[in-house]
């Protein structure tokens, strides 16, 4: 037990002592945290819009008026003519135009039918129909309006309600997976490094001449890692609860314990990069190529994994982080307890023990 | 009694084509207890090999290694539990002090510094001014001194030191052999291994080793006894011109630049004076030439031309 904790301290004089990988362990997660939060925002908010109009009646005006007045939209030209709209996208800027055609409130009120014509810059086809959609519904509040007391017949109207995330925030979305990605990183990553660190300077050497036994050194790496990820976990979570306004729907609880579960597979897999690969570069870029980028594609995080091929989808549940990815969410956003992500947990579990058992079975007890 | 005993170690590495190196070649030896046995060979001859299969490390092709009578294959949780071993590379952490180092392995080792400090004493005592600075920071011999207290921590009783004293200075290499003796009135088994043919007069008994290949085994007298040929050390104005025109003399077997001299072997007795008549006619200055006697480089080179 003695040379038990004498290895944990020394690992963690190992981290302390390195400034810049320290920076990096606690410097990340909030950074990431940060950047996510209020930089890479997929919320359609001021988009820039231009307007024709060819009435510039009442009608027009007022319909302008609302929806420059919208939070969505940030009116920045009005239009002379139909050649402007070309030059208008052309510029970059704009992100739609809006055509009213000429003798709008006339046609509307007596012919009882008029057309606005809505373009969009479809380069990005998320942002093109948001805010087609906002822009239409601004529209019908109008019409709506006009029609007054006057009762139509038949009339269905939708009532929406926004669940788990009323506010529809990106934030619900992005802070389970910055959790993945940061206990995936530092876990797998730094685990590797420091154990195949020990190879390259060749301390391994006289730790495998010694009576050190192999689980002992696997486990002193480990546990190091262990404590720091969850002194991460808790800062995304202070973080996402008092700055990004995300509050934790479940049980903390559990959201700890799974989380826990999730650092040690992390650990266990990096244990795994590091019985094979003998440099520290290579473990890095093992544990960046092989292990970022899936947690980044396959974890549903950035792309929902619904639309992708079967292939894709298949390969994606070997990610580790796609399952705790839907604990969290889960758990934190839907505040749902066991009973709904015990399957989850389990397979969780199970990837943990298969990597342990085959990364103490591949510690090699000797050189080469 | 044998405290290390190799026996038809045969160990090869693999090389480009499929074809293999052949580190080790048939090696035998026997190393009693309480002996100061030297491992005498240029870089590439089998030495590191031949130790990480000493300490387990590494598994030979073929042939059996025992350390105090455990099979390093077999046993080797036996073996690593009381062997003390210094890799070639002074595996310390950086990172960490002078003494967060040696109390790392001392506790590793199941001890305490407390425990063995009499052991380790004398060679302490040198860096414990030191203590609180960074290994990294260290020079090379401070490095080589806490190396070496790390792998005694233990009380071992076989220490395998894996070139000790390469790109250490002079001064630091006399003290460390001069630690080597002082351990060895403790009754440790050393097996060191070197490059440096001077320091092999420093061991009880040394083994040549040359491409994998024993080239003798003795004590170093003995070695320089067998040397049966007559040498002289030769200095005239111009050296390298000297080096070529005694190849070309008949009466000289072999000639090899040694410190500020060149050593010649003679082909027949007493034919010194030829090859000063030799060296006069062909015009060289200030010729100085002495009969020497052999040393183990002297030995190791005539080996190597005889292998």
């Amino acid at each position: 037990m003695k040379q038990f904790f004498i290895f944990v301290k020394k690992e963690f004089f190992h981290i302390w002592r390195d400034r810049r990988t320290l920076l990096i362990l606690f410097g990340m997660p909030i950074m990431q945290v940060m950047i996510f939060g209020f930089a890479l925002t997929n919320e359609v908010k001021n988009s820039k819009i231009g307007i024709l109009d060819l009435s510039k009646d009442e009608a027009t005006a007022k319909l302008s008026e609302r929806i420059s007045a919208s939070q969505y939209f940030d009116l920045v030209e009005n239009l002379k003519s139909s050649s402007d709209i070309d030059a208008s996208f052309r510029k970059g800027d704009t992100k739609m135009v809006i055509i009213f055609p000429e003798h709008f409130r006339e046609s509307l009120l007596h012919s009882n039918s008029v057309q606005v014509q809505l373009i969009a810059d479809a380069s990005d086809p998320n942002t093109a129909t948001t805010l087609i959609n906002y822009a239409s519904a601004i529209i019908n509040d109008y019409q709506d309006e006009l029609m007054g007391e006057t009762k139509l017949p038949y009339t269905i109207t939708t009532q929406t309600r926004m669940l788990y995330n009323p506010q529809q925030k990106g934030a619900y979305n992005f802070v389970p997976g910055v959790m993945a990605m940061i206990l995936m990183l530092v876990c797998t990553m730094m685990t590797s490094i420091a154990i195949v660190k020990e190879k390259e300077t060749g301390t391994m050497e006289v730790l495998l001449v010694s009576p050190l036994k192999p689980i002992m050194v696997i486990l002193a790496k480990a546990v190091p890692y262990l404590l720091l990820s969850i002194v991460n976990i808790i800062s995304i979570l202070l973080l996402s609860v008092y700055v990004l306004d995300v509050p934790i729907a479940g049980s903390l609880a559990l959201l700890m314990f799974t989380s826990i579960l999730f650092i040690i597979t992390s650990l266990s897999l990096g244990l795994l990069i590091s019985s094979f690969t003998a440099s520290q570069q290579t473990a890095m870029l093992i544990s960046l190529m092989g292990l970022f980028m899936p947690t980044l594609l396959f974890s549903g995080f950035m792309f929902p994994i619904e639309n992708m091929p079967i292939p894709m989808q298949v390969i994606s549940n070997l990610v580790p982080a796609k399952w705790y990815y839907y604990i969290v969410k889960s758990v934190m956003i839907k505040g749902l307890g066991i009973e709904a992500i015990w399957r989850e947990v389990l397979i969780l579990t199970g990837m943990t023990v298969f990597l342990l058992t085959v990364s103490i079975k591949k510690y090699n007890v000797r050189l080469a | 009694m044998a405290s290390v005993k190799v026996s038809n170690i045969i160990k090869t590495y693999p090389a480009e084509k499929k074809s293999v190196v052949k580190a080790l070649n048939n090696i035998s030896f026997q190393v009693d207890k309480g002996e100061l046995f030297g491992v005498i060979g240029p870089d590439g001859a089998g030495k590191t090999s031949l130790f990480r299969i000493m300490t387990t490390l590494l598994i030979a092709d073929s042939g059996i290694a025992t350390v105090e009578g455990f099979d390093t294959v077999k046993d080797y949780k036996q073996i690593r539990k009381q062997i003390g071993y210094m890799p070639g590379k002074f595996s310390l952490y950086q990172d960490l002090s002078v003494e967060e180092n040696l109390e790392f392995f001392a506790t590793i080792f199941n001890t305490s510094i407390k425990e063995n400090y009499d052991l380790i004493k004398d060679i302490y005592v040198q860096i414990e001014p030191f203590k609180t600075r960074r290994a990294g920071k260290l020079s090379g011999g401070m490095k080589q001194k806490l190396a070496l207290c790390c792998a005694l921590i233990h009380r071992p009783t076989v220490l395998f030191l894996d070139e000790p004293t390469t790109g250490v200075d002079a001064v630091s290499r006399k003290e460390f052999w001069e630690m080597l003796k002082q351990l060895k009135t403790q009754g440790i088994t050393i097996l060191v291994s070197t490059p440096y043919m001077d320091e092999a007069s420093l061991c009880d008994r040394v083994v040549l080793l040359q491409n994998g290949s024993m080239l003798s085994i003795d004590t170093p007298q003995k070695i320089t006894q067998q040397f049966n040929k007559q040498l002289i050390a030769v200095k005239t104005d111009n050296m390298y011109a000297l080096l070529q025109s005694l190849r070309e003399c008949n009466e000289v077997e072999n000639i090899y630049p040694f410190g500020e001299y060149h050593h010649v072997v003679l082909k027949n007795n007493n034919t010194k004076s030829e090859v000063q008549q030799y060296v006069a006619a062909h015009g060289f200055k200030d010729v100085e030439l002495n009969p020497a006697s052999a040393n183990i480089e002297d030995c190791f080179i005539e080996l190597m031309r005889n292998q």
